[in-house]
């Protein structure tokens, strides 16, 4: 392989990605529309991740909680902990954190389903059925997780809130009513709302990742666990590297 | 009629067709025969348009099958996979069913199901079936559940790609049986590949012999043993010695 091929590859990559997500969108607006699988994909992203969302979130509430007063304490600024907990989260650890857990079970789930399906002539079967693989499995997946990721995100807030109230009240000693009082009164809409917005955007990038990778798939059991791997990679890095641009966008003027 | 002109398709270096020219005619069981990797799936997979042609021209009816209404064409074609590729989210009905409940065919679904069950039966399976899961079938009755899903819609033209592999003698029997019953009652016109020579013999009206991407001989079935041809004298009498290398 030359060298010009070789430097021209990631950008290749790039474009048959972005091929891939614009085809995919365009889907979810075009008729015909399978409910039965959109609200299959909203059960295995949103319900099943729960969970593994959840307690993710309690435990990294209770150590930010941890974290915040241990450092506060230093400037005698252990006072901000309820505040900054609940600024943390739902700005910043809640939407990644939550973004990571969905990638690392839905996007690995989701390529392996699909690669499969491809490996056993599933997606063969599907066109000579006429029916548009990108229609019947891409398009559900992508519209759920953009739905149902911002919700999981918000419940994720609430859990790491709780988390973070529950180590400062029981063992860090904060008044129970000052701790919530000073959590409702520092957090701003908007803290909220972006955070939802970085799990749309997450969320999308975690079926993306999962449908896309699944459908290049390489034959036999070793194509679809190389799928399955370049998904989860593909989404964390996505994830981390979209939440930086985001956190740029919306949070320096 | 299905015509296949001077078609060709390369994946990578790796020339697979190199220049099929090939016809069935409306109504007949064509087989195509020929040793693993010589073309024989990417050929039928060309014609539906899974894999697209480098050069050269398929015509179903005398149009061309890349241009015109893609799910009407498709809507005219049934097919058997090698491995069923049945849906594994689905219940044995809704996989026999799934035409039947999409698109211009669809039909409310206690329709749709009586229509499955009635596919399951002529495929030798009791009603029973219908609602377990792909998962919970053998192999063989996997591939009658595939061919009830390929007759569901009562297809005219029905591809079978290797429809006896992985299956004991009794049951490739009762296959092969099936696929000719089902043909000739459905006055369908066939198109298998396979390596089967029990198969070619029960299935064919007419065989092909694929090798290095071309084909090597075409006639009816009754020829196929005083053809002289030797690539097919060799392939269906299995001998190591001859123009087919037993190394590839």
């Amino acid at each position: 392989m030359s060298g010009a091929t070789l430097a021209l590859a990631p950008v290749a990559a790039i474009g048959r990605l972005a091929i891939f997500a614009v085809r995919g969108v365009s889907h979810v607006f075009r008729p015909p529309y399978y409910p039965r699988e959109f609200g299959q994909a909203l059960m295995q992203i949103g319900w099943y991740s729960l969970p593994v969302v959840a307690l993710t979130a309690l435990f990294t509430g209770g150590a930010l909680a941890l974290q915040i007063y241990a450092g506060g304490s230093r400037f005698n600024a252990s006072s901000v902990v309820p505040s900054i907990v609940a600024i943390g989260m739902v700005r910043e650890l809640g939407p990644v954190l939550g973004g990571l857990m969905v990638a690392a079970r839905v996007a690995s789930s989701i390529a392996a389903e699909i690669g499969t399906m491809k490996v056993t002539e599933q997606i063969d079967a599907l066109v000579t059925l006429s029916t548009n693989p990108m229609k019947y499995l891409v398009a559900p997946r992508l519209l759920a997780a953009v739905i149902v990721v911002p919700a999981l995100v918000a419940v994720g807030d609430s859990i790491g809130i709780w988390g973070g109230y529950l180590v400062g009240v029981y063992h860090l000693d904060f008044n129970a009513v000052d701790y919530l009082k000073n959590t409702v009164n520092y957090l701003e809409s908007w803290d909220v709302v972006s955070g939802l917005i970085k799990g749309a955007v997450f969320g999308f990038i975690v079926a993306l990742a999962g449908c896309y990778h699944g459908m290049q798939s390489g034959r036999g059991a070793q194509g679809v666990g190389r799928a399955t791997k370049s998904a989860v990679q593909a989404a964390a890095v996505a994830i981390l590297a979209t939440d930086f641009l985001l956190t740029a966008l919306f949070f320096t003027s | 009629m299905i015509e296949l002109t001077d078609v060709h398709k390369a994946f990578g270096s790796k020339r697979v067709l190199r220049g099929v020219n090939l016809t069935i005619p409306t109504g007949t069981s064509m087989v195509i025969i020929g040793g693993s990797g010589t073309g024989k799936s990417v050929t039928l997979k060309c014609i539906l348009g899974l894999v697209t042609p480098d050069r050269g021209k398929i015509t179903l009816d005398g149009q061309d099958v890349t241009k015109g209404d893609r799910d009407a064409f498709l809507a005219r074609f049934g097919m058997l996979f090698q491995g069923a590729a049945l849906f594994d989210s689905l219940s044995v009905w809704q996989n026999v069913a799934f035409r039947l409940q999409r698109g211009a065919a669809r039909r409310p679904k206690a329709e749709a199901r009586e229509i499955a069950i009635e596919k399951l039966r002529r495929v030798g399976l009791t009603p029973e079936v219908a609602d377990l899961f792909p998962a919970e079938l053998s192999g063989g009755m996997q591939k009658r559940v595939g061919l009830a899903r390929a007759i569901a819609a009562d297809p005219e033209i029905i591809f079978f790609d290797e429809p006896t592999t992985g299956l004991d003698p009794i049951m490739a029997g009762v296959i092969n049986e099936l696929i000719r019953e089902i043909v000739t009652e459905m006055g369908a016109t066939a198109m298998t590949i396979t390596h089967d020579m029990t198969s070619v013999r029960a299935i064919a009206d007419n065989v092909a012999m694929l090798h290095d991407g071309q084909i090597k001989w075409t006639g009816p079935v009754a020829e196929m043993d005083d053809s002289s041809d030797p690539y097919l004298d060799q392939f269906i009498h299995g001998r190591a010695e001859g123009p087919i290398a037993a190394v590839r």
